[in-house]
């Protein structure tokens, strides 16, 4: 029978299981839209502190690309393969927006490398690694070159304000030529430092200070604020973790706020708009890898950031604390993805803990 | 309304599912957990009506197309057989019948490629078509009501009919629960992309699947008849409500997403019950019926058609005209795809299935079967190859999907370190296998194929932990009743040497007594022998120097030889008693029982020729002794009350024997998990309750020497206990042929088969009157 002779066109491909229908969804994707979802983030920052951030940007995914495409061939994978996943690009704009706009080149340098090379891929590469990697290089170089690390660019107008991109360009990469940038404090490293003033001497006295935050850094949380809903209607992450870790850090400055006075740690809003706090909640802390599984799991790994997070800009040694605080919840996830374990279909109770043994 | 509000996930439902509620549908739904939305694709079969495909030349019928047991051929080779005809009867209770889907010649039962995952090959009846359609006669239900619900379950089952919705799960045994059923839910959501049989089936088969469902409502006594259908099937829908008007049936309508037409799922959308994991609906008083399935059990009862067709679709790009067909099961998928225009350049993957749960086949030779609810002739475009998966970031959306609310990016970590232990904590054997989360999957993992994979290693590691448990404990019980035989016989043993001692301790003082007695003359020595027994008989025992005096007694020349004949014929008897054991060890193993008939029928000869000679021994001594007695008056009574106890003694041996056989029988059949322990047991328990008596009787006499002894009737004491094991000697000789009968029954209880157990069991209660009875007649004597 002539159809008997067809046999041959469907054993190439041979017996397949199911299921045979495939879902468009792609880690690229995924990738590529978190990327996406960062521009109108890096706008803001480029607006208000100058071309530094972009140039960190682009400097920075070429190190993270250049690092995977170092590993992946010392390791005999197809470099093209694992570049495509765009996960390594993303690990590089993450950091190059976390990173302060001047940052010099060889900074970000160690920052990228030491979070691509020892904290992903001496880990087994993606999906592997139990710490964020741009979280882990940001850690490293804070430690290291703190001075380097916790000055950043004076915002749009005010004075000093630099925006010219051969001054950022030969501030990062000082060929030969040096600039003279002026520098100074972020709004959360001010009220840190702040002893005496109240609130609203503060305000008045520090001209980085404007509105409800920090004059620029309002609106670069925001801008990352909008992307973030963007990449939840798109289905990217679910709304637990960032609902988590915002929910925990306007409870935390709620009730730690104490009012006006010099004591004061600043008002929620001054807290949520400040610093890395959307960029965390929306970009850092939903890094599926490192973070809990289950939904609830989720938002008591958000919550936990969140709870940190403010710990360590009220009470602790640094002004921000974004990194410090996923790094040590990074830590906690396995646990908390143990416990967390959602009800199965036809069981009384959800699973907790580790098996039993018998 | 609030459909949310019973889900405990209220946070992991898909936005898509909810509230959604169908305003024509009154009753209140309950949203999927999870769910994905594939491409429908299913307007390509659904625009023709569903049309009958030429008669093929052969059909191809697989002994095993449902779950269970596969069916037990009726018909041979050659044989002619009518459509309808039954050709293979369910094989277990578990187990679907098979008939002939059309008139025709059966030409070959042999092993043809069936439609399986693994593309195995498994024993088919081939039937050649005579184009006749010469039906065998029907017995069609006038008023089903008129029939039992148990009478109808017994027609379902005739029928051959098992589940059409994929599973094929015998319906006959669904439908005989043993809980009250209050639900009966007819599935007619047909989830799957592609499928449309059941879609098709609502369609043009209204009135038959309501009928159908009332029928099963009917027989299962279910006060609520649910039929749930998805809302992408408006004209089912319409027709079904049509057929269903003015009676107690509910069409239930509820979002469409997949896989709500997963029993589980089917429930929780129109119950909001769960159904308990490793629980069956019949547990929640529900019973699930693919509306195929209760089309096919109207044409059972109504009709008197057994399920020899079904809806099939076939689809897929690669088919110029995909449709429903009404197709003979046994058809091959070659002559279906034929009638449906097979571009055959462009066919790259063929699925029997869905796209979801459906699995591929590399050929074309390959019947459907009775849960062959689609064929899907795909080109490359439709089904392209799944790209290389890459490395799982636990986005979680696998998670999300999954309608069992599992963690499937868990499942898949733990599955590819082959932890187990893990696996099982986080519930993989709750996983359907629907796909959901390999249809999500953004790195293309193949996640239902790990999962698939550690179910079966799992199962294999269970099946093989338990073989070693049960070696273990085999092993256990061997080394114990080995230490027991070891201490019995220690103790025996002992006994034996104490009973020694003492019989040469008597013996000596005999001796000396005797010795003493040397000079005087026979008659002088009976006498004061005489002096001595009254003396004894003085102090309330008589026994014990009659029983002496007894084993003293020489053999005349006759005894010795009828002796040593007896010894031989018992040596036979033995030797042919262990051949025969060993004939019946590995007769288990082989199942030759010839060898063993001779050996018995040898064994029963050796025994009755034991028997003979023992009474002829037994004739003779009795002379002897009567013939003492006559001499010697005084010794007259003696042999026969020493006689008694040691029949005694010899039958509790034996009891003991037997038990201790009993015993090993036992511990054989529950090793090798025997249905008949109980029978065991019970002989086991006859046995010891057999020694207890045997016991209690035993030690009444001796105790009787033991309290009768006074200062001065010292030495008469001592010797009695020595006649007294000398007697039993010899009647240990008598009584064993008197249950050498009872042993061989032991045995024969021991590796009969249930029929012969009942027959041999009178034998034994028989034999073991007659043992009473002799025992009955000791007591008297003694």
């Amino acid at each position: 029978m002539a159809l008997i002779n067809s046999r041959s066109s469907i054993s190439q491909r041979g017996r397949e299981t199911s299921p045979h229908a495939l879902g468009q969804n792609s880690t690229q994707r995924v990738m590529s839209l978190v990327i996406m979802a960062t521009i109108p983030g890096l706008m803001a920052q480029t607006v208000f502190f100058g071309w530094g951030t972009l140039i960190n940007v682009i400097w920075c995914s070429l190190v993270a690309m250049g690092c995977e495409a170092a590993v992946v061939s010392l390791r005999k994978r197809s470099v093209s393969f694992y570049l495509s996943d765009c996960s390594a690009l993303l690990t590089g704009v993450l950091l190059g927006l976390a990173l302060p706009p001047f940052a010099p080149w060889w900074l970000s340098l160690v920052a990228v490398s030491f979070g691509m090379v020892i904290g992903k891929h001496l880990y087994g590469g993606l999906g592997q690694n139990p710490f964020n990697p741009a979280m882990l290089g940001y850690v490293v170089v804070l430690i290291s070159f703190p001075q380097e690390m916790t000055t950043w660019l004076p915002p749009l107008g005010l004075e000093g304000h630099n925006n010219s991109l051969t001054d950022a360009l030969f501030t990062i990469f000082p060929l030969g030529q040096s600039v003279d940038a002026i520098s100074m404090a972020t709004p959360l490293d001010v009220l840190r430092e702040n002893k005496s003033l109240t609130i609203n001497e503060l305000w008045e006295a520090n001209p980085v200070f404007d509105g409800m935050a920090g004059r620029g850094w309002m609106w670069v949380n925001l801008a990352y604020l909008v992307s973030g809903v963007f990449l939840i209607w798109r289905k990217v992450f679910t709304w637990h973790g960032p609902v988590g870790m915002l929910a925990a850090i306007a409870i935390m400055a709620t009730l730690f706020w104490s009012g006006n006075g010099s004591d004061s740690h600043g008002s929620p809003l001054f807290h949520l708009l400040s610093g890395a706090t959307m960029l965390g909640a929306f970009f850092i802390i939903t890094d599926p890898v490192s973070g809990a599984t289950s939904n609830r799991g989720r938002l008591i790994f958000g919550a936990g950031v969140g709870v940190m997070v403010y710990v360590i800009r009220a009470w602790g040694g640094y002004p921000d604390g974004v990194a410090f605080a996923t790094l040590l919840m990074n830590m906690a996830a396995p646990t908390i993805d143990y416990y967390t374990q959602p009800r199965t279909y036809g069981h009384h109770k959800a699973n907790k803990g580790l098996p039993k043994k018998d | 309304m609030n459909a949310i509000a019973k889900s405990p996930h209220q946070d992991l439902q898909s936005p898509v599912a909810g509230s959604q509620v169908i305003a024509s549908s009154e009753r209140k739904i309950w949203p999927l957990t999870g769910g994905v939305h594939p491409e429908e694709n299913k307007h390509q079969s659904t625009s023709r009506p569903v049309s009958v495909p030429p008669l093929p030349e052969t059909l191809v019928l697989p002994l095993s197309q449902h779950a269970g047991l596969p069916a037990d051929p009726l018909i041979r080779v050659g044989d002619k057989v009518l459509k309808g005809q039954m050709i293979a009867k369910a094989s277990g209770f578990v187990s679907a019948a098979l008939h002939a889907p059309t008139s025709g010649t059966v030409t070959a039962i042999e092993n043809r490629p069936i439609p399986h995952a693994s593309g195995f090959y498994d024993l088919c009846i081939i039937l050649e078509t005579d184009g006749q359609e010469q039906w065998c006669p029907l017995a069609p239900v006038a008023d089903y009501r008129q029939l039992s619900p148990a009478e109808l379950v017994e027609k379902v089952r005739d029928a051959g009919i098992s589940g059409m919705g994929g599973a094929g799960f015998p319906t006959a045994i669904k439908l005989a629960p043993g809980t009250a059923i209050n639900t009966l839910i007819i599935n007619g959501t047909e989830c799957e992309p592609y499928i449309t049989a059941d879609d098709m089936l609502m369609r043009e088969k209204a009135d038959a699947v309501i009928q159908g469902a009332e029928i099963l409502q009917y027989m299962l006594g279910a006060q609520e008849c649910l039929v749930g259908i998805e809302n992408n099937k408006p004209e089912a829908i319409t027709a079904m409500r049509r057929a269903a008007a003015g009676k107690n049936i509910d069409i239930v309508v509820f979002p469409t997403i997949y896989p709500s037409g997963g029993e589980k799922q089917l429930i929780q959308i129109l119950t909001g019950q769960e159904v308990p994991s490793g629980k069956l609906p019949a547990d929640l008083g529900m019973v699930v019926q693919n509306v195929g399935t209760a089309v096919a059990v109207k044409d059972a009862i109504v009709d008197g058609k057994p399920l020899i067709s079904r809806i099939t679709t076939l689809t897929g790009d690669a088919l110029a005209a995909p449709q429903n067909v009404d197709v003979l099961i046994g058809t091959l998928a070659q002559d279906l795809l034929q009638y449906a225009a097979l571009k055959t350049s462009e066919l790259s993957t063929l699925v029997f299935g869905g796209p979801m749960m459906g699995f591929s086949v590399d050929r074309m030779d390959i019947p459907v079967i009775k849960t062959s609810n689609c064929l899907i002739a795909a080109t490359e475009d439709e089904f392209p190859a799944a790209p290389d998966a890459q490395a799982c970031i636990r986005c979680g959306h696998c998670a999300e999907a999954c309608p069992s609310s599992l963690l499937p990016q868990q499942l898949y970590w733990h599955a590819r370190a082959e932890n187990h232990e893990q696996l099982m904590h986080h519930n993989l054997f709750d996983c359907i296998e629907c796909g959901a989360c390999s249809f999500v999957c953004p790195s293309s993992i193949p996640l239902v194929q790990y999962y698939r994979a550690s179910k079966g290693a799992i199962r294999t590691q269970e099946a093989k932990h338990a073989k070693s448990e049960r070696s273990k404990q085999r092993y256990e019980d061997r080394l114990a009743r080995l230490e027991q035989e070891k201490t019995e016989k220690e103790a025996k043993r002992k006994a034996n040497a104490e009973r020694a001692a003492k019989l040469k301790a008597a013996k000596t003082t005999e001796q000396t007594e005797s010795n003493a007695n040397a000079e005087e003359d026979p008659i002088q020595a009976a006498i004061a022998r005489a002096k001595a027994r009254k003396a004894a008989a003085a102090a309330g025992n008589s026994e014990p120097a009659s029983a002496r005096q007894a084993s003293d007694r020489p053999l005349s020349a006759k005894q010795k030889e009828l002796k040593v004949q007896l010894s031989m014929a018992k040596a036979q008897a033995k030797k042919t008693e262990r051949a025969l054991a060993a004939a019946e060890a590995s007769a288990e193993l082989k199942g030759d029982k010839g060898d063993i008939e001779q050996l018995k029928s040898n064994l029963a000869m050796l025994n009755e020729q034991v028997s003979k000679l023992q009474q002829a021994f037994d004739e003779n001594s009795q002379y002897s002794a009567s013939k003492d007695s006559a001499e010697k008056p005084v010794k007259a009574a003696k042999p026969a009350l020493s006689d008694n106890e040691k029949k005694r003694k010899v039958e509790l041996a034996m009891a003991k024997a037997a038990l201790k056989k009993a015993e090993r029988a036992l511990a054989a059949a529950v090793e090798s998990n025997n249905g008949n322990t109980e029978s065991f047991k019970q002989a086991v328990e006859a046995c010891q309750a057999n020694i207890k008596r045997l016991e209690t009787e035993a030690s009444e006499p001796p105790a009787e020497t033991a309290i009768t002894p006074s200062a001065d009737a010292k030495p008469s004491a001592k010797k009695a206990k020595a006649p007294l094991s000398d007697e039993a000697k010899k009647l240990k000789i008598e009584s064993a042929m008197a249950n050498a009968a009872v042993k061989k029954l032991q045995r024969a209880i021991a590796n009969a088969g249930e029929d012969e157990l009942d027959t041999l069991k009178q034998q034994l209660v028989a034999a073991e009157q007659k043992a009473a009875e002799l025992k009955q007649g000791l007591e008297s004597l003694s």
